[in-house]
């Protein structure tokens, strides 16, 4: 017995090394630059980032005119500036992070209010009927599966490029990822409820309204929230690909080699990153206390 | 059961007042929250703009791309000249070369004809007759200008030198006075299987395994069943083995990040986690590195590594690496924490050393979890390498991200987008059985 689950094990490894290895080799061969030629160059990047001043890097995050400004692209701080009113401004790199962080806060709202009905047709438990659980939950995995950039490029062509076919392409996925999260939690709630509600004759809506909704409302909303998180991460990457606020900067920035630029951008990013993640789980935490914090990121 | 008095239940209430008479804050507090998300909504909309986006959006284009995905058209141009018609195919025609397509007729009186539904178009030198959506216009060029007769329908536009005639899903036409160009559209994908400048091209099934099974060789260098392979594999239109390679390059990177990142994690973690390292500096000093690799992003990472190793999946493989190794960490030394310490004294207490108590009593404990918590990010992973391909890290992103922009292999995206679904599906679907093997039951997440 044990014999036998020790040779799976070898062999489950041996498996895994073969592909590994292979893998490995896949990946260098369709590589532009080949792994072993490029490491003595992986830190290359010192030279371009590290500022001539680091202090620049304070200046290029808050948009002040830079000594080493000759009107070249990699020290123009103060261009970027957006006036409110008067000589009041907001720094560049605010306005996009602002701009990705809506993305970020729009999508998942939308998603969190579509989400909510259709996991609740999902649900095996509560759906009215079998087709409709079947066919919102084809609808989840579809949403899920769909590559979201095909969707931002889609909506790009129609809407002009731009913040607004990221909210569509970010919002659609997070309805599919949402509503799978919701429809877990709702199949195991507790039934008693949503039986005595119906007893006294309550229609469909009222026993969701009145006996599941109350149950399962705060995981639904600890979920929403780690979404959140997952969503600020991708409106990041999809604005590298063209759908504004701070990714494109960012990419620009980091193809051109503008150190002190993109070590700005890095900061703020990584702060607000932590900032929303720990807001979140404080929130969490008092939403539904600890235990769902271990299966999640 | 028996009845409540009066006065039980104001015993009853009083004993449990803060139940039944909660704050004035906490009984506004949903009215609060449905407020704040109504007043972000309209923040919103003044925000991106939305109203405005929304009414110069070019909706159509939607319908027009929609409808490439599924479909492909031929394009015959029709020239009148006074001794006749001459039609012209574009290059690349899907037809290939010199095409006769049987659905342009010609007549004996030398017009040509071309069935649209029930209708059609009837192409003369002297001038068009199109029949179709109920109605028959007929455009007259003798003038040098096309005329038409009477009120033309509203499916045809009628411009200074051109008319435009839009038949729907079917196609269009565009006349001017010396040439008129036709489109009729297809369903289905071009090609698929052989291009234009393939030996198999335009042969049926049939006819085509004929080929491949008969001894004459119609490249005397190889067989004929691997000429038709590698005309399948290198298909210009499809371009079928280059989207599979770079698919394949999407699952490897995330599979080598993934594994990596296990691997780097799981030695880390034990260091991380508060309950087996005594040393609390250490510990929350390797926790705030995976917040630091979690929260710089994979969106970063891949752009620097993307500058050391140029474009390709190391690139991505190294930047889901280092993600992977923040996250994985920071699940595996929560799954440390929160094991239960009794298997652990018991196997010590038999005088075991840290290394064989840790492989009897924590092992089996977080095993499972670490196993399922990896496959699923594998899984996800997936999905996130799809997407960081098309910042130059490697996989079919890149190859989407250039077929959406030229906008017009909306076809290709289709297929690319078909393949990626299926993968996805059956990584699914496969990491959950996994899962569900390794975890007893189907661990929620």
């Amino acid at each position: 017995m044990i014999f036998t689950r020790r040779l799976y094990t070898i062999i489950g490894l041996l498996i895994l090394a073969y592909a590994f290895v292979a893998s490995v080799q896949f990946a260098d061969e369709s590589n532009a630059g080949h792994f072993f030629d490029r490491l003595p160059h992986l830190f290359d990047f010192t030279s371009w980032l590290m500022p001539r001043e680091w202090s620049d890097v304070w200046r290029a995050l808050f948009d002040l005119p830079s000594v080493h400004d000759t009107g070249s692209e990699e020290y123009n701080f103060d261009v970027g500036r957006v006036y409110v009113f008067g000589s009041f401004y907001i720094p560049e790199y605010f306005q996009l992070m602002f701009v990705t962080l809506n993305v970020a806060m729009v999508a998942t709202l939308i998603s969190f209010f579509v989400a909510v009905p259709l996991s609740l047709l999902a649900a095996q438990n509560l759906s009215p009927s079998r087709p409709a659980c079947f066919l919102a939950r084809r609808t989840l995995e579809f949403l899920r599966a769909f590559p979201t950039i095909v969707i931002a490029g889609l909506f790009a062509a129609v809407l002009s490029i731009g913040p607004v076919s990221a909210i569509i392409a970010v919002s659609l996925h997070a309805i599919g990822a949402l509503g799978k999260q919701f429809y877990e939690v709702a199949e195991n709630i507790d039934m008693k409820a949503h039986e005595g509600v119906g007893a006294v004759g309550a229609n469909w809506f009222e026993r969701m309204r009145f006996a599941v909704l109350p149950q399962v409302l705060p995981n639904y909303l600890s979920y929403g929230l780690l979404r959140f998180e997952i969503n600020v991460r991708s409106s990041t990457i999809l604005g590298a690909v063209g759908a504004g606020g701070i990714g494109e900067e960012l990419k620009l920035a980091i193809s051109r080699g503008f150190g002190a630029k993109t070590l700005a951008m890095m900061l703020l990013l990584f702060l607000t990153v932590v900032a929303v993640d720990q807001f979140s789980a404080w929130l969490r935490r008092r939403l539904v206390g600890d235990d769902l914090i271990l299966q999640h990121v | 059961m028996s009845q409540i008095t009066a006065a039980h239940r104001q015993e009853i209430e009083a004993r449990h007042a803060h139940l039944l008479k909660s704050k004035p804050l906490q009984r506004l507090m949903p009215l609060i929250v449905v407020m704040a998300t109504l007043l972000y909504g309209v923040y919103a909309l003044w925000f991106f703009d939305i109203p405005r986006i929304v009414s110069e959006a070019q909706w159509f284009r939607m319908g027009l791309y929609l409808r490439q995905w599924v479909s492909y058209d031929v394009q015959p141009e029709f020239r009148l000249g006074k001794d006749g018609i001459t039609i012209r195919y574009p290059r690349f025609s899907p037809l290939g070369d010199d095409p006769h397509p049987d659905w342009v007729v010609t007549k004996p009186d030398g017009s040509k004809f071309i069935p649209f539904g029930s209708g059609g178009v009837t192409i003369a030198t002297t001038g068009t007759t199109i029949v179709a959506r109920g109605a028959t216009v007929h455009i007259d060029v003798t003038s040098g200008k096309p005329v038409i007769e009477g009120k033309p329908p509203a499916w045809v536009t009628v411009y200074d030198e051109d008319v435009l005639a839009d038949l729907g899903f079917s196609g269009d036409v565009s006349l001017s006075a010396d040439r008129v160009k036709v489109r009729k559209r297809f369903f289905g994908w071009a090609n698929f299987v052989f291009d234009t400048s393939s030996p198999f091209f335009g042969k049926s099934a049939s006819e085509t395994l004929g080929l491949i099974f008969s001894d004459a060789r119609l490249d005397p260098s190889q067989s004929n069943l691997s000429l038709a392979l590698d005309n399948i594999w290198n298909n210009s239109a499809w371009q079928h083995g280059d989207v599979w390679v770079k698919l394949a390059q999407t699952v490897v990177m995330a599979f080598l990040g993934t594994l990596l990142g296990a691997v780097l994690a799981f030695p880390l973690a034990f260091m991380a986690a508060r309950n087996i390292t005594p040393n609390h500096f250490l510990g929350s000093c390797i926790k705030r590195f995976f917040d630091f690799l979690r929260s710089m992003d994979l969106l970063i990472w891949s752009l620097f590594l993307t500058r050391a190793f140029g474009p390709g999946p190391l690139a991505g493989a190294g930047a889901i690496f280092l993600t992977e190794t923040g996250t994985l960490g920071k699940v595996y030394a929560e799954g440390l924490e929160n094991i239960d310490k009794k298997p652990g004294e018991g196997i010590q207490s038999t005088g075991a050393s840290t290394i064989l108590t840790h492989r009897y009593a924590t092992m089996p404990q977080v095993a499972p979890v670490m196993a399922g918590q990896t496959l699923y990010q594998w899984e996800s992973n997936i999905r996130d390498a799809a997407t960081i391909g098309a910042v130059g890290a490697g996989g079919i992103g890149l190859k989407l991200w250039e077929a959406m922009r030229t906008n017009s292999n909306w076809a290709n995206v289709a297929y690319m987008v078909l393949l990626t679904l299926l993968v996805t599906f059956l990584f699914d679907v496969a990491s959950s059985r996994l899962r569900q093997k390794l975890m007893g039951t189907d661990p929620r997440r």
